[in-house]
């Protein structure tokens, strides 16, 4: 068992999900102010996965994930103001405004971005393990994806790779329930045990209750730390819901899943749990836990007003980064 | 040295490898097999198993494999068994290798090579004898090459491995043991450069492939007739080198067209409205094209060889124009 007591561990993994819950807040409040257009996918609720195996792993290691990626990309670090001016479409975002929310990428801290072709990312992931491994280096992947991208042809693909060539990637499969609209139920005829379909290729794999960042986080790092010594692909499947709509498009419930539903499962948030144990531990109070939110949200607040005042890109960017020249 | 496309091509990935330990070889068969077109001869004994990778038959997947990994700093060539089978991995090249650099705002690049042979053969039915280079280049954020000989195949190779983006380049499978002079030294040659392979004053005739190979002997022929063709080889199709297009069509006047691949949308319109559009003065004629006939490849070899353009139809077009 990894030691979990350390009280400035906890609250660090709390604030980390706290700024997720209130950046994809103010993402969505903008977006019904046309601030932000074109697909918004909204991390809420899902906030334990990226931050537990975040904190798992190394400022070397790659990340890379779908266009569900805001909660990854701040997970890792990422400057808000820079993924907020980004959403906004400004010269300022990471990606100088070129990606937008689908397509954040910060090499800096070598997250490699956001894809939005469901299960398209996954053989990136595993040419980034076999780029690790081909220059001996120990550096691991963590490659995030949805129940959505399971069934899929490319994601086979990417598994057999991966495990017939030993290539460190942990493909961390968020079984949020829905793939786009559709329950897992109805996507596949075996999605009680998503985890199989990864073992049917030879890879190893675990469930993970994935509102429980200290168990995903430990799991994580449990896995990390036998990959670097001898690489081989593993999977986890890490339980989890998302409270929203599967983008701003549509709403929370209505056609495919109930208000009833979704009430029950926001019973279970990653916040309310960790918090929780954090006040039974007595490592902070309720009045720290407020500074704690006040201190988030001036920093969201910040990021809008950096958005927003930051400039749109010129029109001389639009022939710039077609190509290398 | 009088060497083959084939050799050529092996010589320009031995001696890229050689020189750069980042780049690798990916793809169905290439170690023991030594490619299906035997391509990388005696490659898995100098380079060993961790650079020269035998896959499964999953383009989609070591095709983005090899995207990730570009992306990562090393510099992969891809082999396709042909282009065909790149069809399975189009999504991977057209939505991470061509738009990563540009919707990462210029923080990374897929520098790669995906090759293999393209076009038809000799009665290998529908789905092995297609010509889709207006696909890729379609595509912004691809460069493509389609090289007609052991010379300018040799040299654009070595260019495309050293290029900061990914390449399409195409070879002919038709063209594997075609011989020609290949200088012995080393030696690149730059993409976005047409070859004038005949020059004329009658007609230009602008071909790439196997089919600058058909133009040049269609233009001979034409000599014999007393009509003088100037030849040019694109062999890069992206970009397009319009300068030597337009400088030809300033002498001639006339062009004709050939490729193989199908008329409509095929690159031949590209290259027509081009040249129509920088440079409509210059011409004396409408421009002529002789593409692949619109029906998908037939096996029987009386219309395999009716689909495909030949040298009595260069000929014909040639002559209708003047």
């Amino acid at each position: 068992m990894e030691d979990h007591s350390n009280k400035s561990d906890f609250l660090k993994l709390y604030r980390d999900m706290l700024l997720i819950r209130r950046f994809e807040e103010k993402s969505a409040e903008m977006y019904a102010l046309a601030k932000i257009a074109g697909f918004l996918h909204l991390y809420i609720g899902q906030e334990a996965v990226a931050v537990g195996c975040m904190h798992a792993i190394r400022p070397d290691d790659y990340v890379i994930t779908s266009y569900r990626d805001h909660g990854h990309c701040l997970a890792r670090g990422s400057e808000p103001q820079k993924v907020m001016a980004e959403l906004f479409g400004k010269a300022t975002g990471l990606c100088k405004g070129k990606g937008g929310s689908m397509h954040l990428i910060d090499t800096e801290r070598n997250f490699m971005g956001g894809y939005a072709i469901v299960g398209g990312h996954l053989p990136l992931a595993v040419g980034l393990a076999f780029a690790s491994r081909y220059r001996k280096e120990d550096r691991v992947v963590l490659c995030f994806f949805g129940d959505g991208a399971v069934p899929g042809g490319h994601t086979h693909e990417a598994f057999n790779l991966a495990a017939l060539w030993n290539l460190p990637v942990i493909f961390i499969c968020e079984n949020n329930r829905y793939g786009m609209g559709t329950p897992v139920e109805r996507e596949m005829l075996l999605y009680k045990d998503i985890a199989e379909r990864a073992r049917a290729h030879g890879i190893e794999a675990e469930q993970v209750d994935g509102m429980d960042v200290l168990a995903v986080k430990e799991l994580t790092a449990r896995v990390v730390k036998k990959m670097r010594k001898e690489p081989q692909p593993y999977f986890i499947e890490a339980s989890t819901y998302r409270f929203m709509g599967h983008s701003m498009s549509d709403p929370a419930h209505g056609h495919y899943r109930t208000k009833e539903e979704v009430g029950e499962a926001r019973k279970q948030d990653p916040l309310i749990f960790l918090k929780t144990r954090i006040l039974q531990d007595g490592l902070a109070t309720e009045a720290d836990f407020k500074q704690m939110d006040n201190d988030v949200i001036e920093t969201v607040t910040e990021a809008v007003k950096f958005g927003d005042e930051s400039p749109f890109p010129e029109p001389g960017a639009l022939h710039e980064d077609v190509l290398v020249e | 040295m009088l060497i083959s496309y084939r050799e050529a091509l092996n010589q320009a990935m031995r001696e890229e490898m050689q020189r750069d330990p980042r780049v690798f070889l990916i793809g169905e068969e290439v170690g023991y097999y030594q490619g299906a077109f035997k391509v990388s001869k005696g490659f898995v004994e100098e380079f060993g198993v961790e650079r020269v990778l035998d896959t499964p038959i999953t383009e989609a997947g070591f095709t983005g494999l090899a995207i990730g990994a570009a992306m990562a700093g090393l510099r992969p060539i891809v082999e396709l068994m042909t282009f065909n089978f790149g069809i399975l991995a189009l999504d991977q090249i057209v939505n991470n290798a061509a738009k990563i650099r540009y919707m990462s705002g210029g923080q990374l690049s897929a520098p790669m090579v995906i090759r293999g042979p393209g076009s038809a053969a000799h009665q290998l039915a529908a789905q092995h004898s297609q010509s889709l280079e207006a696909w890729f280049c379609h595509v912004p954020g691809l460069k493509v090459i389609a090289p007609a000989t052991p010379s300018d195949a040799k040299g654009l190779l070595k260019s495309a491995i050293r290029d900061e983006n990914p390449v399409i380049f195409i070879e002919a499978q038709l063209l594997y043991g075609t011989k020609g002079e290949v200088a012995e030294q080393d030696y690149t040659l730059p993409i976005g450069k047409a070859a004038v392979t005949r020059t004329g004053s009658d007609v230009t005739i602008v071909a790439y492939s196997k089919m600058a190979l058909l133009a040049l002997e269609a233009a001979e022929a034409l000599a014999k007739e007393g009509i003088n063709a100037e030849v040019i080889d694109l062999r890069s199709l992206k970009p397009l080198d319009t300068d030597t297009l337009l400088e030809s069509v300033k002498k001639t006047g006339r062009v004709v067209i050939v490729e193989e691949g199908w008329e409509f949308c095929g690159l031949g319109a590209q290259i027509a409205e081009t040249i129509y559009s920088k440079g409509f003065d210059l011409l004396d004629g409408p421009i002529v094209r002789v593409a692949g006939e619109e029906v998908p490849m037939p096996y029987a070899r009386p219309l395999e060889d009716l689909a495909i353009p030949d040298q009595t139809r260069v000929i014909s077009a040639v002559k209708d124009l003047l």
